[in-house]
């Protein structure tokens, strides 16, 4: 998700000093497997089920969700649909602090009556996840939302909770949080 | 970015970010909802000192569907009729808090004289013959998108385009020559020396009189409105001869290469530079440059009222 | 209304058209409006009322301006005779020649009566009428110069318009000739600058303004040539601002022909590519040129096939100028920097600067007994006192002119005017009007 700024690097671990690695890619693979069961016996099933990552630190672990998903259902189903969103548009931060869309959203279907399940790495002030909301009624109305993240980082500025974690991380505001395939790291932000 | 004036002071790295900002404005129009609240709050005055509706409505459909409040300051029924200046008018309508007034005037350089007197950002929608920058965007997008091609600063690489007709008092031509050639294309100016600007030996561009010469080595061509009112400045003897050689009819229309794309600024002189039904070629954009129009538009009002001063950098 | 003033000038250098460029350390004692005395320097002078200290400074004959736009009658929001003439006293001025393009034109024995009495009221420097050429500058029928001789008028001219009819031009001319007065021409053949804003070249292209190509100045500077060459008559050939023009001049003059010219220091100083930043203040008629006339430009006032600097000093109101550019007037003020800008960007040594500031346009606007002369005892004292090596900022905001189109804002230039004496009288004492 966002506190980490745009050019972050594509995840080499252990090149930002003062880095700690908080899970290991081994935990991550855990992590992604038992969000995939909680899904499937969440929703009893999987009609009607639509995974859309967050563009863009979502966006793989939705991947990861779906390819899980399917491998645990077998074959015996088509794949269930999956979707990106930009929801840089939707902040209400636009004057705040630089804005660019720069990514692709790309809804597979009309989501009226669907379940969704919003995906993203980092949940942090909640605010990436207010601004999905808005930018999803565009697509018709769901008949629920969910929201599953790779990490709470805690400091929530809304109403907002997750229904799948990763893991529960305690940080402080000063501090960036890191999630890619290989791990996720803790660190001071470099140029707060 | 402050204000978008001109395609020079947008510069290359401008261009290739409103590009990108376009693609994701053109996917937004495809939503089911095309609207998106960025600049819900902000208000967009358009401010026409010279009629054109479509670039108008452009604009403003463009301001509205990122959710900018949108005023029209209509000049013949203003206090302009009555007297009042232009900078009079524009720092009584800065008063009421705008963001951005977007300006058509049929004088070069309006822009920056409107800018030392208001706060407010400016965007250009033509001025005299000088610049029509978000023209030029659209077009670049238009050829670009069309092509498959992704926004870099060589998007437009290997093409040969042709701008033919008025070069001379032409802002699109001005404007799309600069954009175009800064993507990497290379622009042939087709027109009667009358028609072309003095002494622009050192514009970036070849030069040739004959349509005939060149629109068989054409990727793009790019037919200009030639206006009647020229008929009475002795640039040409009269129509029928400015449409007999530089016009587009069925014969140039084989010559013209079959993967060649043709375009047109609007609107379209049926019968000048229009000798065809331009809808009976496979490759003819004019509808899509207007409607490629809107989310170069958006792209353009996100990026001066979304962004910072430099322009806006990347959020993931 | 003017009190006798007895005034002395200590520690300059007498700098005049009998001296080198260096000029000569002399005192200077004056007394009822004419120099009584002229000693060595630190010799004993009489009692005086006023001590002019010019310690670094040339003393020379007062400048005269063959061009300016005072804009009364008719146009007093931008400039009024007044307000012009302490912008010329500033710039170390006596005389000044106003153009007759005022509402109504100056075509009439009263209206330059009316500029002339104006200018007395003022005191602050010599206004001399010019009349036009044609009756409201129209070009269609001759102004009355025999009864404008009478009253005093030797320069007519149509400035601001070129007298496009060769036949009337040469009609004009033959007139003259018996009259002894002097033509001057703004050369411009309209036809071919019609919404002209700035100089047809490659920065007019990009910037999509309509142009004003050299060639309608240099067409009638040959035709203009040609007709004196015809007519015998004399000919002054107002801002010059291209090289081809130039290069006629000084063949003409070569020839022999009665003929004079002038130059602006915008026209030496600034070129079209001002224009970019789109601000009317650069608008000027004949417009803004290029590097290459600037060079002929200097050349020429170098050689002396220019012979006057002439500032074309031409307020607008700002309200005028803040339109837009097709709109705006052309035209920017230029008394109180000419001198600074002749010494700054000519490459000519303050001898020839003063030369063409003083007594070579003095003899053109018929001045020449009172204007220009030596500063010898006997001489009326009109004078200019300046530091030729002062550099100060151009500030539009503290300008005497009742308008603020100076182009200079914010440029550092060197030379300035520290007292300016008119007739006599102390106008101007350390940079500062006295009336």
């Amino acid at each position: 998700m966002n506190q980490a700024s745009g050019d972050r690097p594509n995840t080499t671990l252990n090149t930002v000093p003062n880095q700690v690695l908080v899970l290991g890619q081994a935990d991550v693979n855990r992590a992604i497997t038992r969000i995939a069961h909680e899904i499937i016996e969440r929703n009893r099933g999987l009609d009607g089920v639509v995974i859309v990552g967050l563009q863009r630190g979502g966006v793989w672990l939705a991947e990861r969700l779906v390819a899980t998903i399917n491998h645990i259902e077998g074959e015996t189903r088509p794949s269930i649909p999956l979707g990106k969103l930009d929801v840089s548009l939707f902040r209400d931060d636009i004057s705040l602090r630089p804005v660019t869309p720069v990514t692709v959203t790309d809804i597979p279907a009309d989501l009226a009556g669907s379940k969704v399940v919003l995906v993203d790495d980092v949940l942090f002030t909640g605010r990436t996840v207010r601004a999905a909301l808005d930018a999803l009624n565009q697509y018709g109305r769901p008949s629920s939302v969910q929201l599953a993240v790779m990490i709470d980082r805690g400091h929530r500025e809304l109403p907002i909770r997750p229904d799948y974690v990763g893991k529960n991380l305690p940080t402080g505001r000063d501090e960036d949080v890191l999630v890619s395939p290989e791990g996720v790291t803790l660190s001071k932000k470099v140029n707060a | 970015m402050k204000h978008l004036r001109s395609i020079p002071e947008l510069g290359v790295d401008g261009i290739v970010r409103i590009l990108g900002l376009a693609n994701h404005m053109a996917e937004v129009n495809r939503r089911p909802v095309p609207k998106v609240p960025a600049l819900n709050g902000r208000t967009v005055v358009s401010l026409f000192f010279e009629d054109s509706t479509r670039t108008r409505i452009s604009f403003e459909t463009a301001a509205k569907r990122l959710s900018a409040d949108t005023m029209t300051f209509s000049v013949s029924t203003s206090s302009v009729n009555k007297g009042e200046s232009l900078k009079d008018t524009i720092e009584t309508v800065s008063a009421m808090g705008v963001a951005a007034f977007v300006v058509r005037h049929k004088t070069s350089g309006i822009p920056w004289q409107l800018s030392e007197w208001t706060d407010a950002s400016i965007i250009n929608a033509g001025d005299g013959w000088h610049q029509h920058p978000t023209q030029a965007l659209l077009d670049s997008f238009t050829i670009m998108s069309t092509l498959g091609r992704v926004p870099s600063n060589d998007c437009l690489k290997g093409l040969k385009i042709g701008i033919v007709g008025d070069i001379r008092h032409s802002r699109v031509a001005r404007s799309d020559i600069q954009a175009f050639t800064a993507l990497g294309a290379t622009v042939v100016l087709v027109a009667p020396r009358t028609l072309l600007p003095p002494e622009i030996e050192g514009w970036p561009v070849s030069i040739s009189s004959s349509l005939d010469d060149v629109i068989g080595e054409l990727d793009v061509l790019y037919m200009l409105r030639m206006q009647r009112e020229r008929m009475n400045e002795a640039l040409v003897p009269h129509l029928g001869e400015y449409s007999a050689r530089y016009g587009l009819d069925e014969r140039r229309a084989k010559m013209l290469p079959g993967h060649a794309l043709l375009m047109h600024p609007g609107p379209m002189n049926r019968g000048v530079e229009m000798l065809i039904d331009p809808s009976s070629l496979p490759n003819n954009m004019i509808t899509q440059q207007v409607a490629n129009g809107v989310s170069v538009r958006m792209a353009v009002l996100f990026d001066v009222l979304g962004g910072t001063e430099t322009g806006a950098g990347v959020v993931s | 209304m003017k009190e006798v003033q007895l005034i002395n000038i200590r520690g300059g250098r007498i700098l005049d058209e009998t001296t080198d460029a260096q000029g000569r350390l002399a005192d200077i004692h004056i007394a009822g409006g004419v120099i009584t005395e002229v000693v060595d320097a630190g010799s004993k002078l009489p009692k005086a009322d006023i001590d002019l200290d010019a310690t670094n400074c040339f003393v020379s004959p007062g400048f005269v301006d063959l061009h300016v736009h005072l804009r009364e009658p008719g146009r007093e929001e931008s400039e009024t005779i007044e307000t012009g003439s302490r912008a010329a006293a500033l710039g170390g001025f006596t005389a000044v020649v106003a153009m007759p393009n005022t509402e109504p034109s100056q075509d009439s024995r009263i209206v330059v009566e009316f500029v002339r009495a104006q200018g007395e009221r003022a005191g602050l420097c010599e206004v001399i009428p010019s009349a036009c050429i044609t009756v409201g500058r129209a070009g269609q029928a001759l102004a009355p110069y025999g009864e404008l001789r009478d009253a005093g008028v030797t320069l007519f001219t149509d400035d601001g318009n070129g007298v496009q009819d060769p036949l009337l031009m040469r009609r004009a001319l033959e007139y003259a000739r018996d009259l002894d007065i002097t033509l001057a021409q703004h050369c411009e053949v309209s036809s071919l600058t019609v919404g002209a804003v700035m100089h047809e070249g490659s920065c007019c292209s990009h910037l999509g303004l309509p142009g004003w190509p050299a060639i309608a100045e240099e067409l009638m500077v040959h035709r203009d040539i040609e007709l004196v060459r015809l007519t015998g008559s004399r000919i002054h050939f107002l801002h010059l601002s291209t090289e081809r023009s130039v290069e006629m001049v000084r063949h003409a003059k070569a020839e022999g022909l009665p003929i004079t010219a002038e130059a602006t220091p915008h026209h030496f100083t600034l070129t079209d590519e001002a224009l970019r930043s789109f601000d009317p203040v650069f608008k000027v008629n004949p417009p803004l040129r290029t590097p290459a006339d600037i060079a002929a430009l200097k050349e020429g006032l170098r050689d002396g096939t220019i012979d006057a600097i002439a500032t074309d000093h031409a307020p607008h109101a700002s309200h005028l100028k803040e339109q837009p550019l097709d709109q705006a007037p052309p035209g920017m003020l230029g008394l109180e920097t000419a001198l600074a800008l002749s010494l700054t960007e000519l490459n000519m040594d303050a001898h020839s600067v003063v030369a063409a500031l003083s007594w070579k346009p003095a003899r053109i606007a018929g001045v020449g007994d009172r204007h220009g002369r030596p500063v010898a005892v006997g001489e009326a004292a009109n004078l200019a006192i300046f530091d030729p090596t002062c550099e100060w900022v151009v500030d539009r905001e503290v300008v005497a002119s009742k308008s603020k189109n100076t182009p200079y804002h914010g440029r550092t230039v060197r030379g300035k005017v520290r007292h300016t004496v008119f007739s006599g009288q102390v106008v101007v004492r350390d940079g500062v009007a006295q009336r």
